[in-house]
């Protein structure tokens, strides 16, 4: 559904992303997943259109999308939701998603609906009324998923939304991602450092580095990789 | 929703009625406050809606104006035309600064100095304008004050007071549409974060470029009712940024973003700056200034005070959703 090949993007001369090829197959689970700096929410961006690459392609089931401006690519059918959350603070919860959902509604009254739904999903439902500027971190992360939910996408981009979250809350998320790939078919990649996530959804993982993809493959192969190891971990030196 | 329609409605009769039992001075007073309660609306549009501060909006005001002033002046075309053509005239300029704005990224105070810059060159143009009639003014001829005479707006000071009741309300209703429907959540998405309501799906430069256009266009309908209400027009007057800041005052001292805020701000300074010069007349204090002193000294503790309006503050003790 999503492919990525031999992407590239340096700022000022900074290599962020070099040569990074992967794919998203249709109706998986995919994640990226990497030290800090390694690229991946440079990756995110170009898929979304905030930035075009230097150089490479994205292609978005069959169509070319890289250089899009980000509300063509949202348009496409990809939804994102981002690291460091950007609600619309003075508006309500249920308005914030309602923004989302009126992207493929035919009026107000029906992304309302819509919305709602969206927000029991996601167990907002109660605080539909609350500004959004009154949520705490893990709900603003969940606003952040509804709203991306509500533009109806065929593909999600999770941006680390369990970062911050306690374990308990991580697992109800990953619940919910489950079901939504699951019931709607839902496509998702995902950037993420909570590797309890991960490896509770990801099918497939690529691994970044300073932005190259070292390794990629299931979670079992991937914890397993001595090149993965020797990023997160440190090299093993004889003693 | 109940009591906020019934609020209205009182409000919506007593002002329909209030030229029975106001003396000609009220009526001014109260045409004033119309008149800034409705240009504050159309800059809410921009500003409160969709998060573009114009501090330039007397340019829509002084086109709008002079186009359809001028155009009664020197070929006795009547308004009910100039209108279309200043309301035409507004929209093409408003449209032309936001493309440059927005086309180009600018945002924030540097679209606030493009507005103001716009507004000047404006009326140092106008300065230089024969046809305007250049520094020395534009006067309309003052019309017999008793006739009635709506084709060509003229008649005596209670067909004005009607008229700018009549735009006041239909800005408000309008307004009041729009927030609800597609275009204000997509307006307010943007106010709130731009990059956030493009990730959603919004083509902003698209919105931002119609809230420009709704609100100049509804700017140029204060230009018209004031060239010919005051029957003169003088570019230092009308284009000043003092007249900009004039107009934007309701809005913020009333609650910026808000469907009320225009109209409780624009009653609020006008009686406030009408009962300072009584007041002070009253007194006998003759000092050069003291009525400015006070203006602002009143300013200041509201904005200290309650930062977001005061209709917020009154909306929120009456318990209203507005």
């Amino acid at each position: 559904m999503l492919e990525v090949r031999n992407l590239s993007k340096s700022f000022r001369g900074l290599k962020a992303v070099s040569d990074a090829s992967f794919e998203v197959p249709e109706g998986g689970i995919n994640a990226l997943i990497g030290p800090n700096g390694a690229g991946k929410t440079t990756i995110f961006n170009m898929v979304a259109g905030v930035f075009a690459p230097d150089a490479g392609k994205i292609k978005f089931m069959g169509n070319e999308i890289q250089g899009l401006r980000p509300d063509q690519v949202c348009a496409a059918g990809i939804g994102r939701t981002f690291q460091i959350v950007k609600p619309f603070a003075g508006l309500s919860v249920l308005d914030n998603v309602v923004v989302g959902s009126l992207l493929r509604s035919k009026n107000v009254s029906d992304s309302k609906r819509h919305s709602l739904q969206i927000l029991e999903k996601l167990g907002l439902g109660p605080k539909r009324d609350q500004p959004a500027s009154s949520l705490t971190l893990p709900d603003r992360k969940r606003l952040e998923v509804a709203r991306a939910l509500a533009t109806r996408p065929k593909l999600l981009l999770l941006d680390e939304v369990m970062a911050g979250l306690r374990p308990t809350e991580c697992d109800q998320m990953v619940e919910v991602f489950r079901g939504l790939n699951q019931s709607d078919g839902l496509t998702i990649l995902l950037i993420e450092h909570v590797m309890r996530a991960v490896m509770a959804l990801a099918q497939h993982i690529g691994v970044l580095h300073h932005g190259v993809v070292i390794a990629r493959g299931t979670p079992e192969q991937i914890v397993r990789d001595p090149a993965v190891l020797e990023c997160y971990l440190g090299e093993e030196t004889e003693i | 929703m109940k009591k906020e329609f019934i609020y209205l409605g009182i409000l919506g009769i007593l002002l329909t009625a209030f030229p029975a039992f106001a003396g000609p001075y009220a009526l001014s007073v109260a045409t004033l406050i119309l008149y800034f309660a409705y240009t504050g609306q159309a800059w809410n549009v921009m500003m409160g809606f969709a998060g573009q501060l114009s501090l330039g909006h007397a340019v829509y005001v002084g086109v709008a104006g002079y186009v359809a002033g001028g155009l009664f002046f020197h070929y006795g075309i009547p308004p009910f035309i100039g209108l279309v053509l200043a309301i035409l005239a507004c929209t093409v300029y408003g449209l032309v600064i936001g493309f440059l704005a927005f086309r180009f990224g600018i945002s924030g105070v540097y679209f606030a100095l493009l507005t103001i810059a716009f507004a000047e060159f404006t009326r140092v143009g106008f300065d230089h304008l024969d046809w305007t009639g250049g520094p020395g003014g534009m006067f309309l001829k003052v019309a017999q004050r008793d006739a009635w005479d709506l084709g060509n707006f003229r008649g005596p000071p209670l067909m004005y007071y009607y008229a700018i009741l009549f735009l006041t309300v239909m800005a408000f209703i309008g307004c009041w549409k729009l927030l609800r429907s597609k275009p204000g959540y997509y307006w307010q998405a943007i106010r709130e974060n731009e990059e956030a309501a493009q990730a959603l799906g919004i083509n902003s430069f698209r919105w931002k470029m119609l809230a420009v256009a709704i609100s100049s266009a509804m700017t140029a309908l204060s230009g018209v009712f004031f060239a010919f209400y005051y029957n003169n027009l003088f570019p230092e007057q009308i284009f000043g940024i003092n007249r900009s800041i004039e107009l934007i005052l309701g809005p913020v001292i009333g609650g910026v973003g808000t469907l009320f805020g225009p109209i409780l701000g624009a009653a609020v300074l006008t009686l406030l700056s009408d009962g300072i010069t009584e007041g002070l007349a009253a007194l006998g204090w003759e000092i050069p200034g003291i009525k400015q002193v006070f203006y602002g000294i009143v300013l200041l503790a509201v904005i200290m005070f309650l930062p977001n309006g005061i209709w917020p503050f009154i909306s929120k003790k009456l318990k209203l959703h507005a």
